[in-house]
């Protein structure tokens, strides 16, 4: 009777999940062996590995490896960003924390593109920040800030250091206060505590935000082509264009299948250190 | 078995409703780029023949090509898409015949909008507006008034950063093509090559590759010399009138954008009085007017005021010399290489 009911009540949620996740990948992955028809479109007549062997050409190896150096380099901004920030809001007296959230998460109250716009305002030559510059006197000519590789990051930090706040936060306020006072007791420094106590405690919560930043990043097509000027190609910009401008399918079927077993292996890595971390955690 | 019948009946109450609409009334869907036509068109329609019209809006040709090739065309009578695109849908097989003698107002169109390559006879696409790809600049911000195509591939250094190149891959590499005077629809790998060479070399000087904003990035000055479709241009003219049109001394593409009808349309007649109120004068002069687009309507352009020609002086130019440029075509199975070497484009540093 209890499974019944757990069943049932998981029904949405499975056909939540299966409809709109299992069903799409997995046609995605059938259109891997096929090929694209001479008009675009899919030729169902000849199965074929050649999607597989193509994505493995130095030319798409190379953009996957520059999105994940880009999505790399703005996890770890965002971490450097995101721990401070979260470790303020953990410290701060119980009756603030919550309002200290709700300003972090605040920018999600507001439309994605929205904000990316509102970078480029900042960002461009006649903009905020060259306007400023230049009235102080600290330069003479404005800077080219936007539609460069350094403004992609930023844009990306911009939008997923949220959720690095919200994991490590979380990790802080599981952790007992009684670790830390013992480390003091016995004569550790703030500094050494953080580093040998707290740290290593919240750890999962750093590779859960992570890996968040690093998987919403790497897929991300908008911030190359608002911030990037389009300059700097990265996967989802590369899939965006197999489906829509060369329309070929098949191929992009193939280097989703790719960057998705990527985003797995990172998300079931996370979940194994964490599930290790809270044996650890346990056992002690 | 319980959620069998509820299936059935849902079913059945779809069908219902189905049909008693299609008894009731006409009904048209439309899908066209956003303010491409008059926003009263709906109401026009209506009152002109008592269809009603359902408009929706695609952003690109990929767009609604995805669309369209995903469903069969199922859920769509007209469409508005650029030439080689209603020339892979109708290779495709996704389109219905253009019936001419239900379409009078054909007649309104230049000789040449007959010729047109992709289509000679406009048996599957009708065209509704054309035009050329060239280079839009600031008169007051360059020192000498561009009039190649390698002005804009290898700039002076006064232009570097200062330049937009068109992010859609067929008019990227139509830019290659023309500077070293190779058709626009070449798939030749050794030329591929060479023209890829060429774009990486000139992508170092891009201030980005832009075919949304270019215009505007000209008026603020962000850039001082685009690649532009020429009723892009004449927007950045409308606002700054130091902004100049030259077609390259190469030549250009001539780019058309069509209506369709698909082959899935449950009313095409319906569909083709659509098309020819859209060909009366009164619509083809307010394309001019507001899109400031060149229209193969012949009785549309000689109603609009001769004075919008001095102001945008690339309007005035005449569908023979327009003809004479060559068309975007869709490159069947040479878009995998095309398309490879645009990514290698991209992915240039």
């Amino acid at each position: 009777m209890a499974r019944t009911g757990t069943w049932l009540l998981m029904l949405p949620g499975l056909l939540w999940l299966g409809l709109l996740m299992v069903v799409p990948c997995l046609l995605v992955f059938v259109l891997i062996f096929f090929e694209r028809g001479i008009y675009g479109g899919i030729d169902w007549q000849a199965p074929t590995l050649e999607n597989v062997t193509r994505v493995f050409d130095p030319l798409y190896l190379s953009i996957f490896w520059d999105s994940a150096v880009i999505a790399g380099l703005s996890t770890l901004v965002a971490l450097f960003i995101g721990y401070p920030a979260a470790y303020a809001i953990a410290k701060a007296p119980a009756s603030r924390q919550t309002a200290l959230l709700f300003l972090a998460i605040l920018p999600f109250w507001t439309n994605y593109l929205i904000r990316t716009y509102a970078w480029i305002v900042l960002l461009n030559p006649a903009g905020l920040i060259n306007t400023l510059l230049i009235w102080t006197g600290l330069r003479s000519e404005p800077l080219t800030l936007l539609y460069t590789k350094p403004a992609v990051v930023l844009g990306l930090v911009y939008s997923y250091t949220p959720f690095v706040i919200l994991a490590i936060y979380s990790a802080l306020q599981r952790l007992d206060p009684s670790y830390a006072e013992a480390s003091r007791d016995l004569g550790a420094g703030a500094f050494q505590t953080f580093l040998r106590i707290t740290l290593p405690l919240t750890a999962p919560g750093v590779a859960a935000g992570a890996v968040f930043v690093f998987v919403l990043s790497i897929g991300n097509f908008v911030m190359p082509n608002l911030l990037g000027g389009g300059k700097f190609q990265m996967v989802g910009n590369l899939i965006y264009d197999q489906f829509l401008s060369a329309r070929d399918w098949p191929f992009g079927a193939a280097l989703s299948a790719l960057l998705i077993a990527l985003m797995m292996l990172l998300l079931f890595a996370q979940a194994i250190a964490s599930l290790r971390a809270r044996g650890d955690h346990a056992r002690t | 078995m319980k959620f069998r019948t509820l299936l059935a009946a849902a079913a059945g109450a779809v069908m219902l409703v189905s049909g008693t609409t299609a008894a009731l009334a006409e009904k048209l869907v439309i899908s066209n780029w956003d303010g491409y036509m008059p926003k009263d068109m709906a109401e026009k329609f209506k009152a002109a023949t008592g269809i009603d019209l359902e408009i929706a809006v695609h952003a690109t040709n990929e767009e609604i090509m995805g669309k369209v090739t995903a469903s069969g065309g199922e859920g769509y009578d007209v469409l508005f898409v650029s030439s080689p695109f209603a020339e892979a849908l109708n290779n495709l097989g996704l389109l219905a015949p253009i019936d001419h003698t239900k379409i009078l107002n054909l007649a309104n169109l230049y000789p040449e909008a007959n010729e047109l390559k992709h289509d000679p006879g406009n048996t599957f696409s009708v065209p509704y507006t054309w035009g050329t790809t060239g280079l839009c600049y600031r008169s007051d911000m360059v020192k000498t008034a561009p009039t190649s195509w390698n002005d804009l591939l290898s700039p002076t250094d006064d232009l570097k950063g200062k330049i937009t190149m068109l992010s859609t891959d067929r008019w990227l590499m139509a830019a290659g093509f023309l500077a070293d005077g190779l058709s626009v629809n070449t798939t030749d790998q050794a030329d591929l090559d060479k023209v890829r060479d060429q774009l990486i070399a000139a992508k170092r000087n891009l201030l980005a590759y832009d075919d949304t904003t270019f215009y505007s990035k000209l008026v603020s000055g962000e850039a001082k010399m685009v690649q532009a479709w020429d009723g892009w241009c004449n927007y950045g003219i409308t606002d700054k009138p130091e902004i100049k049109y030259v077609i390259a001394k190469e030549g250009s593409d001539l780019w058309v954008d069509t209506m369709v009808i698909t082959k899935a349309s449950k009313n095409p007649e319906a569909a083709a009085k659509f098309i020819d109120f859209v060909l009366n004068a009164e619509n083809g002069k307010w394309v001019v007017e507001n899109i400031m687009y060149k229209s193969p309507n012949k009785a549309g352009m000689e109603a609009v005021d001769k004075s919008l020609f001095e102001k945008y002086p690339n309007m005035a130019i005449t569908p023979a010399e327009l003809l004479k440029y060559e068309q975007l075509r869709d490159l069947g199975n040479g878009m995998k290489a095309f398309s490879k070497t645009v990514s290698e484009v991209m992915a240039a540093k």
